[in-house]
């Protein structure tokens, strides 16, 4: 039963696409031939997903998860080729990885800058010119540039953020005070208060001012997000702690900071991702280093490749810097599987 | 000798439409390793009562007197709550662990304690669990463990089986019984149910619909130690039936007033 069905499946996506092909109408209906293709793929794979033995069907959905991208790419490839799409503005996956191989390997002389920095470089150079020669490839990756302004950023906001977030989740008078003022400035988008930091920072055009505005748009969604963590734990919690003799210092290890934990978590992965926005749209506007540089750079030129290179690395960024966060949760709350 | 001595006791709350009185001139003495059971409708302060003598909430009016046993470290009470309120955050051993925690005993021996009670609640097997990890019954174990491996002079339960299925808190029941013939401490236990308060109690106390008043007071001289199978003696049945007797109107009363309450 599933097998016919697969099988008229299948037929009506190749007739489909050879008779598309055929009458030549690709050129002017892809978008419509593309889109009941993948409802013709949908419905094919749920019904094999009908005949997968249960202990293959995580493997089955893992599956499905990484071909997408692989199919979407594929066809963006084809699609490029075929001459539907501009290959100046879209280009083709292929052309895509190249750039990006192209823009790891060389140095720009230009801007004294590479992608990744060279690590490869690194013994010879540790050999001839030493420590400092080290350091510079280091100062001259776009990456290392990004993660950094994120990381000290994120570091730089979050921390004071978490203990705001505490102290406004226990004290409520505090708690009345700043509340509303928090909520009206969480709301202003962060990197409107870029032009104030450059005022600010003695180097307008320096690190300072960059890092301030990931510190400060990290810091309100953290603060924010700790207090309703604190807030968020259930009173008879607070009332065993004093049932079994806790002092101040121990409810608040023992049950605040645990009990807030996740909720506290929640608003770090928001303030990550924010932070990962405003620092690409820093670099936009001003920076001569960093991955949104790259993008913003490659597009005035227009060298599209590049700039498609540079959006994929920002996208590893994101998930990697997810990743790490992930990881860093898991280890501080077990209990949570 | 007389282990907690509670005198006048009343508690009026505030709250939008007036004063609302949930203890009404409650007294209650409790001698040294007596089981008291505390029985009566919804909403009628027995819960109140308890948190009083927890100390976890303060009496309007009234005193508390806990005695303590000459030159004892122990701590007063430890309550076991209707909701468990284990930590999600902490392994079954390490909330058991807890109370000895605070009190600054060192790891090695209150992890040791905590294992002996992990032992006679039958749940060793489980000490590195996480309670999302345990079903509602084992979760309450834990909670009584928790407030047994403390050793405090005085246990008090609050509805401790209330929201666990009929046959885990027969399960229950047996071990309760069967842990407390150990060391016999005294224990104030509230519960809605008379078969409950017969099977495990001393003594059964009624208390009134809202506001909370001592209504009736019951010996249970039933032999101990006791087994479940006692329930379905024909000396159970009459006890229950005579309880219930007492307790029916202020049932009925309090939930009238629920029903009023809906209609305003």
């Amino acid at each position: 039963m599933t097998k016919t069905r697969l099988l008229i499946i299948f037929i009506i996506f190749i007739a489909l696409n050879i008779f598309i092909s055929l009458l030549n109408l690709w050129q002017s209906i892809w978008w419509l031939i593309l889109f009941v293709d993948f409802v013709l793929v949908v419905a094919f794979a749920e019904q094999v997903a009908t005949i997968i033995p249960l202990k293959y069907q995580k493997l089955y959905q893992r599956a499905l998860a990484i071909s997408f991208p692989i199919f979407v790419l594929i066809t963006w490839e084809l699609i490029v080729n075929a001459g539907i799409l501009n290959p100046r503005w879209f280009p083709p996956p292929t052309k895509i990885a190249a750039a990006l191989w192209d823009l790891t390997i060389n140095y720009d002389r230009f801007n004294k800058t590479s992608l990744f920095g060279r690590p490869w470089l690194a013994p010879s150079v540790l050999q001839s010119d030493g420590w400092p020669a080290v350091w510079s490839l280091f100062t001259e990756s776009h990456v290392l540039t990004t993660l950094w302004r994120v990381f000290f950023g994120f570091i730089i906001g979050a921390i004071p953020g978490i203990l705001l977030g505490i102290i406004m989740g226990l004290n409520k008078t505090i708690r009345m005070m700043l509340d509303a003022t928090m909520s009206a400035v969480y709301v202003l988008p962060k990197i409107a208060i870029f032009p104030i930091m450059m005022l600010i920072f003695p180097n307008p055009f320096g690190e300072g001012p960059k890092i301030a505005v990931v510190a400060i748009s990290a810091f309100f969604l953290v603060a924010i997000s700790t207090m309703a963590g604190v807030r968020d734990i259930d009173p008879v919690f607070l009332q065993v702690a004093k049932n079994f003799g806790a002092n101040r210092r121990q409810t608040f290890w023992h049950v605040i900071v645990p009990g807030a934990l996740p909720i506290i978590f929640s608003g770090l992965r928001l303030a990550l991702g924010t932070a990962l926005i405003v620092i690409v749209a820093i670099e936009f506007i001003r920076a001569q280093i960093g991955v949104g540089y790259v993008v913003f750079y490659h597009w005035q030129i227009l060298a599209t490749d590049k700039m498609y290179a540079g959006l994929f690395v920002v996208m590893v960024l994101g998930i990697l810097l997810t990743f790490i966060l992930q990881a860093i949760e898991r280890w501080l709350m077990p209990w949570r599987k | 000798m007389i282990k907690i001595k509670a005198q006048n006791i009343s508690k009026i709350y505030d709250s939008a439409n007036g004063k609302i009185t949930a203890l009404d001139d409650f007294s209650l003495e409790v001698e040294d390793g007596e089981f008291v059971c505390l029985v009566g409708p919804s909403g009628c302060g027995k819960s109140t009562f308890l948190r009083i003598l927890a100390g976890l909430e303060p009496a309007t009016s009234g005193s508390i007197n806990i005695a303590r046993s000459p030159n004892s470290t122990k701590p007063v009470n430890n309550v076991v709550f209707q909701e468990y309120a284990i930590f999600p955050w902490k392994t079954v051993i390490n909330n058991v662990a807890f109370g000895l925690e605070m009190r600054g005993i060192g790891k090695k021996q209150r992890q040791e304690i905590a294992m002996s009670w992990l032992e006679k609640v039958a749940l060793s097997k489980f000490a590195n669990y996480y309670p999302s990890q345990l079903s509602g019954g084992m979760k309450q174990r834990v909670s009584i463990a928790r407030a047994l491996a403390n050793d405090p002079e005085v246990l008090l339960m609050d509805e401790p089986l209330g929201a666990l299925d009929a046959q885990t808190r027969t399960v229950l029941q047996a071990e309760l019984l069967r842990i407390w013939e150990k060391d016999r401490k005294t224990v104030v236990y509230i519960t809605h149910s008379i078969e409950e308060a017969i099977l495990l109690g001393d003594r059964v106390i009624i208390m009134t619909a809202q506001p909370g008043r001592l209504k009736e007071t019951f010996e249970i001289d039933l032999a101990r130690p006791r087994e479940i199978e006692l329930t379905a003696t024909a000396e159970f049945a009459k006890l229950s039936g005579i309880i219930w007797q007492a307790l029916k109107d202020e049932v009925k009363q309090a939930y009238d007033a629920q029903m009023m309450d809906k209609v305003d």
